[in-house]
């Protein structure tokens, strides 16, 4: 199936995913209990969506996956550029015929690089999207009534 | 190089303009004069083209050759620069990418001043936007100026100030006819042309050392002299403390600077929502690590083929490496292979740098028209702003060319590094703090750009790169008090500071509503265009 709306290109496709589809972004409570949209002012409603408990599940998803992501790839990367201009002694020691410590440091840059581009992707598909898709539809509907001033 | 050589890579020239001007004029002919069309190409790209086309703004001939030729002469700290192109991308996949198309129209300042006073904010950010694409489009200029006569092997002075003003007025009719549509294409095609180049080159280099890496890199060190100490850090970035400390400085910018460039932001809203804008980034991902992964192959396989004293010998900079390489891959300067591969490597370096600054000058040209004139004049209808954005393009182009002129014969070799420090120290702080901070205030942000750009910009004056040493700009003057080349280490962590205390020290209390408005727009891509 195939959808025109560009909304719904990538919820099931991609790499990484096959049969499988992980955990799933269930229980997720929804924005609000009733709609009284008519008569609120739109940062009334971009405040009562945030402090909905949906919107601070998202959040807070989001932010345990990027804030240890950055916090360890920094890390990293500044350990291996701190290494290589103040240890190159220990970088020089060979591994593997011609390849050495550095060598292997270098390209274990572009390893994690790969491998932490693809658990985000991955996260973000499976933990994050469904929800923030609802969200904005919720938010988008509340935000209607008030004469467009939120668009 | 031989006549044979240059007529060939001519043609090849000429085609990529003829193909490029026929996509301008394509796209031309449908175009309605909107906004969203000019700055953002109607926001209907696939995440797969705007992957292609992120990598190719990102892959500059500073890539293709200057690093491959920092490889073929100094082996490992090549490598040591590559890495942080790559690494920097998970910071902007990670706090940026999405955040960014959600809460922005078509620049950077769309995101920093919609929660504050919008004129100072646009104002200051539009500034430091303007300021980091000029210093790049003057590094990109100079450097297609020398390029292009050195592999044509014409190094008159004319020649070279031709070649500066094609460039300049390609970009210009580029971007000014075509906008974001026919800048995309462009680096579309551009993209496909030098990673199917790159692969080929680095299959033949791996097939000449049958696919044995390790007898590869020995052969490359052996030849280049040094021993082992060619595949370890320090033979360029080693030494005093002072150059390892510029390196760290240098590595720093890179990694932070990346998610600042305005011409890379600008991309995020080729797509129609966050999640495209996420799925293009792990494109590029892919396409710029892969190709990174082959200079690397091509910069130890010139060491190894070509060897260093060739390489220096063509070029004292190493930036002939990969042509020589693609020379003697097939087949020696006088075979018909030989020749072939030349003029498509040249060809390809020169696409590579058209692509380039048109991304550049069209990224700019929003700055100008939509943050600058936009807020300075307050009355501007959408219409009336695309043709100022349109004319600012020819002004940009005008400027770049008149830099270029001007800088043809001087080391512009710092100006991608300072391009990169100024974006990470006056663009980020302002683009994460809004992102992330509620008590963010209008101060904050001015604060924060200012005090990222002017710190960068006058540490580099008073750096050696200007004065004090041989190979400064004006190596007669001396008022260097700054030791490195790159200020990043210092101006970056001064941005974040002043973006604090402008905020701490602000009377104005943050608008609750606002802040709320932008965090559940960012996450949740509500309201977004």
């Amino acid at each position: 199936m195939s959808y025109e709306d560009p909304w719904y290109d990538a919820l099931a496709s991609g790499w990484g995913e096959s049969a499988e589809s992980g955990p799933g972004p269930a229980a997720v409570p929804l924005a609000r209990a009733a709609d009284e949209a008519a008569d609120v002012d739109p940062g009334e409603v971009y405040l009562e969506v945030q402090r909905s408990a949906a919107f601070q599940e998202v959040r807070s998803r989001y932010r345990r996956f990027v804030v240890p992501g950055t916090v360890a790839f920094l890390v990293w990367y500044v350990a291996y550029v701190v290494a290589a201009t103040s240890a190159p002694g220990l970088m020089a020691r060979p591994v593997a015929g011609a390849v050495n410590v550095a060598m292997v440091a270098g390209l274990g840059q572009f390893l994690t690089t790969f491998l932490l581009t693809w658990a985000y992707a991955r996260h973000a598909r499976l933990r994050r999207d469904r929800a923030a898709l609802e969200l904005r539809w919720d938010t988008q509907e509340l935000t209607r009534g008030i004469g467009g001033g939120a668009r | 190089m031989t006549g044979q050589h240059q007529t060939l890579a001519l043609m090849l020239f000429s085609a990529f303009v003829a193909v490029t001007l026929g996509i301008t004029t394509w796209v031309g002919r449908h175009r309605h004069g909107s906004a969203e069309e000019f700055y953002a190409g109607g926001r209907l790209f696939s995440p797969m083209e705007n992957g292609f086309a992120i990598a190719g703004d990102y892959m500059s001939a500073a890539s293709f050759l200057g690093v491959t030729g920092l490889i073929a002469l100094f082996g490992y700290d090549g490598l040591l620069y590559v890495v942080g192109f790559l690494v920097a991308w998970l910071l902007v996949l990670f706090l940026v990418a999405e955040l960014v198309r959600n809460c922005g129209r078509f620049t950077l300042a769309d995101v920093v001043a919609a929660r504050m006073r919008e004129r100072p904010v646009r104002i200051a950010v539009g500034t430091s936007s303007v300021t980091v694409s000029v210093l790049y489009l003057v590094a990109q200029m100079v450097g297609a100026g020398s390029l292009v006569a050195l592999l044509l092997g014409r190094t008159s002075q004319a020649a070279q100030a031709w070649t500066v003003i094609a460039v300049g007025a390609l970009m210009v009719i580029y971007v000014s006819f075509g906008g974001m549509r026919a800048t995309t294409w462009i680096q579309i095609v551009k993209a496909v042309l030098l990673l199917a180049g790159t692969v080929a080159l680095t299959v033949l280099v791996l097939v000449r050392f049958h696919g044995d890496v390790d007898r590869l890199l020995s052969t490359a060190a052996e030849r280049s002299g040094h021993g082992t100490a060619f595949l370890a850090p320090g033979l360029k970035y080693g030494g005093s403390w002072t150059a390892r400390l510029d390196f760290i400085s240098l590595g720093l910018a890179l990694v932070l600077g990346t998610a600042g460039l305005p011409h890379i932001l600008s991309r995020f809203y080729t797509v129609p929502t966050a999640r495209a804008a996420r799925r293009s980034v792990i494109w590029s991902v892919g396409l710029i690590g892969g190709f990174y992964l082959m200079t690397i192959v091509l910069g130890f396989g010139a060491a190894a083929i070509v060897g260093p004293d060739a390489v220096r010998g063509s070029n004292a900079a190493g930036n002939t490496a990969v042509p020589l390489l693609a020379l003697d891959l097939g087949g020696g300067a006088d075979s018909t292979g030989g020749t072939v591969l030349f003029a498509v490597v040249a060809a390809v370096a020169f696409a590579t740098i058209l692509a380039v600054v048109a991304g550049i000058t069209l990224a700019s040209s929003a700055s100008v028209a939509h943050d600058l004139y936009a807020s300075l004049r307050r009355r501007a209808a959408p219409r009336g702003e695309v043709t100022v954005a349109r004319l600012a393009a020819v002004g940009i182009g005008v400027v770049a060319i008149a830099l270029g002129l001007l800088a043809r014969d001087l080391n512009v070799a710092f100006l991608v590094g300072l391009a990169f420090a100024v974006a990470a120290s006056a663009n980020l702080p302002a683009l994460l703090y809004s992102l992330f901070w509620r008590g963010f205030t209008t101060r904050g942000a001015v604060w924060a750009v200012y005090g990222g750009l002017v710190p960068a910009l006058v540490l580099v004056v008073l750096s050696p790169v200007v004065s004090g040493s041989p190979d400064s700009l004006f190596p007669g003057l001396d008022f260097q008090y700054f030791p490195l080349q790159n200020p990043g280490i210092v101006s970056v962590p001064l941005g974040f500071l002043a973006g604090w205390l402008g905020t701490v020290t602000s009377p104005e209390i943050p608008d609750e509503a606002k802040h709320a408005e932008t965090e559940v727009r960012s996450l949740t891509g509500a309201g977004a265009v």
